[in-house]
């Protein structure tokens, strides 16, 4: 976390795109909007899930940089139990 | 829903002081990227004042560049909801996302600038990567490469 808020009044990741690991195989990748109690709330999510997905999570995520992320789910909420880290996808494809 | 016209027209405003062409129907799109030829920015823009915000000022500074496309062309996500889906329909290997920037060259999608990497970057650092694709796309080495 920097400190940095993309959108003022908001947690700092509001609006931004992540890339949030569970602690199984699955990713998603998708709009941050908040994190509480129950977990965390993104918008227009894509989903790797490393048991069933012919391309591995690294790929996955250098095509969710190139061409996009194609949202599996609208909105979701991970609950917070299976929430291991959540970084920006700029971030996470450097 | 579009918000209300008087709230975005600061927003349209921003992108036609800087020469950019407002295509607003379907057929305006056409009109332009039905057969394009030579090099065309597109700037779908959007309300998100965090990412938009930041994304019209460094077009603007982008296009004090000395390569730059020859035409320069945006629509309205939300807003000119017809334009912006025929628009996508010509870079539809992108996902959609807004404000995004592509950039065509005779037809063919040769840089694509997804909302998310613009989002938390400075006006100076968007404008930078774009400059650079200037460059790498419309610049002298570019127009020198065999057809």
């Amino acid at each position: 976390m920097t400190g940095h808020v993309f959108h003022p009044g908001h947690q700092e990741l509001h609006g931004v795109t992540v890339v949030l690991e569970t602690h199984g195989l699955i990713t998603y990748v998708g709009r941050f909007d908040s994190q509480d109690d129950r977990g965390v709330h993104l918008h227009d999510v894509g989903v790797h899930d490393a048991g069933t997905a012919d391309a591995s999570k690294e790929e996955f995520l250098r095509r969710c940089d190139r061409f996009g992320i194609r949202p599996e789910h609208r909105h979701l909420l991970v609950p917070a139990r299976d929430v291991a880290r959540i970084h920006r996808l700029t971030e996470a494809v450097r | 829903m579009p918000y209300n016209p008087a709230l975005v027209a600061p927003m349209r405003q921003e992108m036609t002081s800087m020469g950019a062409r407002e295509l607003t129907t379907a057929a305006d799109v056409d009109a332009v990227l039905g057969d394009q030829r030579g090099t065309t920015l597109v700037f779908v823009n959007s309300v998100c004042g965090c990412a938009a915000g930041n994304a019209r000022p460094a077009l603007r500074l982008a296009l004090q560049h000395g390569v730059k496309p020859q035409e320069i062309v945006t629509v309205f996500a939300g807003q000119d909801l017809d334009a912006t889906s025929r628009a996508r329909q010509y870079f539809a290997e992108y996902q959609p996302s807004s404000p995004s920037i592509a950039l065509l060259k005779d037809g063919e999608v040769v840089h694509f600038v997804h909302r998310h990497q613009i989002e938390g970057r400075s006006p100076q650092a968007i404008a930078a990567d774009l400059t650079a694709a200037f460059d790498r796309h419309f610049g002298a080495a570019a127009r020198a490469e065999p057809a």
